[in-house]
């Protein structure tokens, strides 16, 4: 009998930009899975993992983090010319992070809040997700990306299926766990409802309302919710920082969070 | 630009390190003439946009600065934000802080022990093919890691910046069935934590023993969390409302991690080694005993040696874990109450890789007017370049290829978590 060609291991990589490294680490975190996973691919460039590096292409690549400085806009360029599949990972890759808040404000004031030598310091004056500078292939949501979406995406990949990844709000998580919405019993401002979901609506579960670190789902209806929240006393000031946290920079967020804050 | 005899090597860097950290070392005549621990891991400003958020935010956002240790953000922010509310958080809902922190120690300390550090010392590029021939090893620190994410996610909901803490408490807390169910598997993790001990205790470790000055925080009768007095190996002993007496930070060239000195005297040593040798007889029982049978006495002063010192944490925190779960009763409220005042507050704290403080001022409304956050590893930068100098001049007989691995190595000792990791660092030996 003729023995079946070896079909070479896809090769992995994991690049990181501008992030907290939770994103990567969420990876390692796939305890009873990371040794299976490590099986079936070849681990090529993980640098949180290994000191051992091989050169591209690759065939999947991870990528965590925003663009914030003139070198990364150059690596991200260099990083998608290596990559068969591009997937970013996390709430910093795919809308630019918490640190897009500074696209808000005034970086070069930023810059001197922190530093006392400002002239040391190389950066942009905005951060921004991988998708405003290369062509991304699929995106993972969340602040952090959700181990069980993460292994899904791994597996569907590897076995040249679509990924199974809902692309619902929170809200439908909170119903199928069974718990009580907390803004209609508690009066508690949720941001669920314009959530996509992934997360499996822990904030509710811990009796606090959803604060979106999912980012926002398909045709999220923000100005209703805002609203909602107004009726049950949220000021402007409120709505502003409630849209703009991990996320801040995806569109309807952005647009929301706009939408209330003070001129000036 | 920097002045030219640097600026190739530091391009040349640039170009290899993914943007992290890179490490430069010049060798001449003989002699290890300069040392740089370049950190590139890019700005993201926390300080700056937290002014103008709500103080409940903090938590939340800090930990955003560490998908790591993000408990030890969360932890420094809540207990300096009680104390500029003139809040104090003690009882059932002080033990699920230590619990938490426990969990966080266990999860980060094994990562480090067993997918980090081990290789180093097995002349392996990583654990995954360290598991290729020690499986049951490399799973028995899984199962251990993942025990300590399950700490994490039975109280803050998930193990990756979780979302129960707030200041005052929590938003819900456990139920005792809840936590009545890990604490049996905690018990295998605490001998498995034991065999872990006597196995790191069997590797070769270099002949090192720099003269540090260990920082940390040092209880009465506990071994430190979240509270305490700054203590040193040269004497110091402060209060934490005083931490800017006596440190200060300072901006290099080479580093987008500020540095931090004591006053007139220089580095400083934090972390697991600091902690263990200024509270070794706050250890229990089991903790200490597994300590002596590995060799170590009440002060450890091998860096290299870190990964027993960190192995013995680990079995302190799943000892710990245990003994809060035991002792458990819900507490009557979630948390404590919150009015808004105008204030200043800080706070230090025993993240995984040593003392991490917050100061913060607020406004009557709450809203955070300042803030000031300085980490473990950026205070721990001159330490790593002083123990790379000295390690490097006594390993100058090695080639290239080994003296740059051992001096990774050296650096991989401080588990430091600016870019959360410095096994991304490029190692560059210059010999001329």
């Amino acid at each position: 009998m003729k023995k079946p060609p070896v079909r070479k291991k896809p090769r992995l990589a994991v690049f990181k930009f501008a992030s907290c490294d939770g994103c990567q680490l969420s990876l390692l975190s796939c305890e009873d899975e990371l040794l299976a996973v490590a099986g079936a691919v070849e681990i090529a460039n993980f640098l949180e993992a290994s000191r051992a590096v091989v050169k591209g292409p690759y065939d999947v690549t991870l990528v965590e983090g925003s663009i914030t400085t003139p070198h990364d806009a150059e690596r991200i360029l260099e990083v998608r010319a290596q990559s068969k599949f591009l997937v970013t990972i996390g709430a910093c890759a795919t809308a630019g992070g918490i640190q897009a808040l500074r696209n808000f404000g005034d970086v070069k004031e930023f810059t001197s809040l922190v530093y006392a030598r400002p002239d040391y310091i190389s950066t942009l004056a905005t951060s921004t997700p991988i998708a405003s500078h290369v062509k991304v292939d699929y995106e993972l949501r969340g602040c952090p990306v959700s181990k069980a979406n993460l292994l899904e995406l791994l597996s569907s990949l590897l076995h040249g299926r679509r990924p199974n990844i809902r692309e619902h709000s929170v809200c439908l998580e909170c119903k199928k766990r069974g718990t009580v919405c907390v803004m209609v019993a508690h009066g508690t401002p949720c941001l669920g409802p314009v959530t996509h979901d992934g997360c499996g609506a822990i904030c509710p579960a811990f009796h606090r309302g959803c604060y979106g670190c999912f980012g926002p789902q398909e045709t999220a209806n923000t100005s209703s919710l805002a609203a909602a929240w107004t009726r049950m006393g949220s000021t402007g000031e409120d709505l502003t920082r409630a849209f703009r946290t991990y996320n801040a920079s995806a569109e309807p967020f952005r647009r929301e969070g706009d939408a209330h804050a003070r001129p000036g | 630009m920097p002045d030219p005899g640097n600026r190739r090597i530091r391009v040349e860097a640039l170009a290899r390190v993914e943007g992290e950290g890179a490490m430069h070392i010049e060798v001449r005549g003989g002699k290890v003439e300069e040392v740089r621990l370049e950190i590139y891991e890019p700005p993201r400003f926390f300080e700056a946009f937290l002014r103008g958020r709500a103080f409940g935010e903090a938590p939340d956002i800090t930990a955003r600065i560490c998908g790591i240790c993000p408990i030890a953000y969360q932890m420094s922010a809540v207990h300096a934000m009680e104390d500029a509310l003139g809040v104090r958080v003690g009882g059932a809902l002080r033990d699920l802080r230590r619990l938490l922190y426990c969990g966080e120690w266990i999860g980060s300390h094994v990562l480090h022990i067993y997918m980090l550090h081990a290789p180093d010392f097995l002349g392996y590029e990583d654990a995954i093919r360290m598991a290729k021939d020690f499986p049951g090893i490399v799973e028995r620190g899984l199962m251990m890691k993942k025990l300590g994410n399950e700490i994490v996610t039975t109280i803050g909901g998930r193990e990756i910046h979780p979302v129960n803490v707030k200041v005052g408490g929590f938003y819900r807390t456990p139920a005792r069935s809840e936590l009545r169910a890990l604490a049996e598997k905690l018990k295998r993790g605490r001998d498995a934590a034991v065999e872990t001990v006597r196995w790191v205790a069997g590797f070769e470790f270099p002949d090192f023993e720099p003269d540090y000055e260990f920082v940390s925080l040092r209880h009465p009768n506990e071994y430190p969390f979240n509270e305490g007095r700054i203590a040193s190996s040269r004497g110091l002993d402060a209060d934490v409302h005083d931490y800017r007496d006596h440190f200060v930070e300072e901006h290099v060239r080479h580093s987008n991690a500020l540095h931090s000195v004591i006053r007139g005297r220089g580095a400083y040593f934090l972390g697991p080694q600091a902690r263990y040798s200024l509270n070794f007889d706050r250890l229990p029982a089991i903790a200490r005993e597994a300590a002596k049978n590995a060799g170590l006495g009440p002060v450890c002063r091998n860096p290299f040696r870190s990964i027993i010192v960190r192995s013995v944490e680990v079995l302190f925190a799943f000892d710990e874990a245990i003994r809060i779960i035991e002792g458990y009763e819900p507490p009557p409220a979630p948390a404590v109450e919150i009015v808004p005042r105008a204030g200043e507050g800080c706070a230090m704290t025993e993240a995984p890789r040593g003392s991490l403080y917050h100061r913060y001022r607020i406004d009557a409304d709450g809203r955070i007017l300042e803030a000031s956050i300085i980490p473990p590893t950026s205070q721990n930068q001159k330490s790593v370049e002083a123990d790379l100098r000295a390690f490097a001049g006594q390993s100058l007989h090695l080639d290239d290829e080994a003296l740059t691995w051992k001096c990774e190595q050296a650096i991989r000792n401080y588990d430091p978590c600016i870019s959360c990791a410095t096994h991304f660092l490029k190692l560059t030996v210059h010999r001329e």
